[in-house]
Order: C-alpha cells, then structure tokens, then sequence
C-alpha cells in the first residue's frame, strides 16, 4: 500500500506546483506529504515555490490592469491593407 | 417570437474591433508583433468567409472566434517546431535514480528571500526576463495560467492540449523560473 503512496522528486514537485493553483487532489495532498518526510530538498522547493507564487500573483495584478491598445498608424496600415483585399 | 440575426459591416470592423482583438491577442501571446499578425490575419480569414457569416453570434464573437483559431495554429506551430532544439533544462536525474534531483539542480537557500520579495519595478523586470527566457510554449502556457489566471479547461480549450500535458509545461516553466530567479535574483 505505501509503495503505491512513493513518488519521486519529480512527481512531488509537480504535484506541488499544482497545489499553488489550488487544483492538487487529496490523494496527490497525502502522497506530497509522505514525500516530504524522507525529502528536505522538496520541503524547500515547496517553501520557496510559495515565495514564487505571491511574487507571480503581484506580477499578474500589475500585467492585468494594462490594456493594450494598436496604434492609430497600425490600424491605418491595417484599414488599407483589408481594403485592398477587399477590392 | 423570431431570432435577431447579426450583420457584418465589414468596413467598421477595424474602429469597432481591433483594439479588443490586439488585446485579446497579447495577453496570450505576449509579443506586440505577433499580436499585430493574428489580428490581421483573423481580419482577413474573416473577410474570406463572410460569407458563411450565419449572424447567429455578434460580430465580434465571431472574429474571436476565428482569431482564437489563429492563436492554436501558432501554438502548434511553435510545438512542433522541429530541429530546433528546445533550451530545456533537466532538473532530475534518468536511469537508475529517476526524478530524484540532479545534484547540480538541487534548490539552494534563499538567505536574503524575505527582503528580495518586495514587489518593486525591478523585480518585476527580473521576473520578465526570465519567462521570456523560457522555451516559447512554456511561457505561453505559463503567462496563462499564472498572470493572466486563466482556468485550466479554457487554456486547454484553447490550445487544444490535455490537462496533464498542463501540468507538466507548467511544472517545467516554474521550475525553471525558480531556478533563473535564484540565479539572477535571490542569490545574486
């Protein structure tokens, strides 16, 4: 039974990753949790992972209040070139 | 009661359209250029199949949906790219030993982590330079999932990949991500 609950360092980080987004299951929970008892170097990606996380939650506040507009010269450009198409 | 249709007017669309469209665009693809090329290749597809326009959408739901279209040839394209090898970093060890941590890769402490975690312009350069540092798709997926906080059913809708193909892009970028922050940010 616990063999089937053993994952690598692989599989323990990407459950971990998965977890940042709120959609690791409970099964994955328990077997990353087994894993950390036998692995410190993933106990500290975790820990630095959740330093990650914020600093990228911060990152998407700022990126989402930019709205990206096209230059009035581009839609000009484009305004001619779907006329001519459209000829 | 008889449904509205919806009608092209196909000379409005570049007032009405393009700015939602350009935008559309560059949060998934991050790359102003780029953006600019789907768009006016959507315009374009767009003008080609007017025809068939059944006006059972608005206009501009259509266009998305032709420009979403354009947005997973490119994924595929930059998925499939052959020959051209992919700057990938391998975090764990193969053979005998398989996933556990390469020993050269093994995360190192962040003495200095609370002090380098405060948001400032700076960082958020850092922080850009590295997911631009990352193979193109990675960061695709990365951008959005974690910046643009898409859920996970619309990204793979929308790059037509399966939830576990997902998990593992992300997991690759964020480890990488961790790694090049460490390098350039943390311990330098």
């Amino acid at each position: 039974m616990f063999k089937k609950l053993k994952i690598t360092c692989d599989e323990a980080t990407t459950i971990c990753d998965k977890n940042q987004y709120g959609e690791a299951t409970t099964l994955e929970l328990l077997k990353l949790n087994i894993h950390f008892i036998r692995c410190r170097i993933c106990s500290l990606y975790t820990k630095q992972n959740i330093k990650m996380t914020k600093i990228y939650k911060g990152h998407s506040k700022t990126c989402k209040q930019v709205t990206h507009c096209m230059t009035t010269q581009d839609k000009e450009k484009l305004k001619k070139a779907l006329e001519e198409t459209s000829i | 009661m008889a449904d509205q249709q919806n009608t092209i007017n196909t000379n409005k669309w570049i007032d009405n359209y393009a700015d939602y469209l350009f935008n559309y665009a560059i949060s998934r693809v991050n790359d102003s250029n780029l953006a600019k090329d789907l768009v006016q290749e959507t315009f374009f597809a767009g003008l080609k199949s007017a025809k068939n326009f059944q006006g059972k959408s608005t206009e501009r739901t259509w266009l998305v949906s032709i420009l979403k279209r354009k947005i997973i040839d490119y994924y595929r394209k930059i998925n499939s790219k052959k020959g051209k090898a992919e700057v990938r970093m391998n975090f764990y060890e193969s053979g005998e030993n398989e996933g556990d941590w390469l020993e050269e890769r093994v995360p190192q402490s962040w003495d200095n982590a609370s002090e380098k975690s405060i948001e400032t312009e700076e960082l958020r350069n850092q922080l850009e330079i590295c997911i631009d540092n990352l193979p193109e798709k990675y960061a695709m997926v990365f951008r959005l999932k974690t910046i643009q906080e898409f859920e996970t059913e619309e990204i793979c809708k929308e790059l037509d990949i399966t939830a576990s193909n997902l998990w593992v892009i992300i997991h690759r970028a964020r480890t990488q991500l961790r790694k090049c922050m460490e390098d350039n940010w943390f311990n330098n």
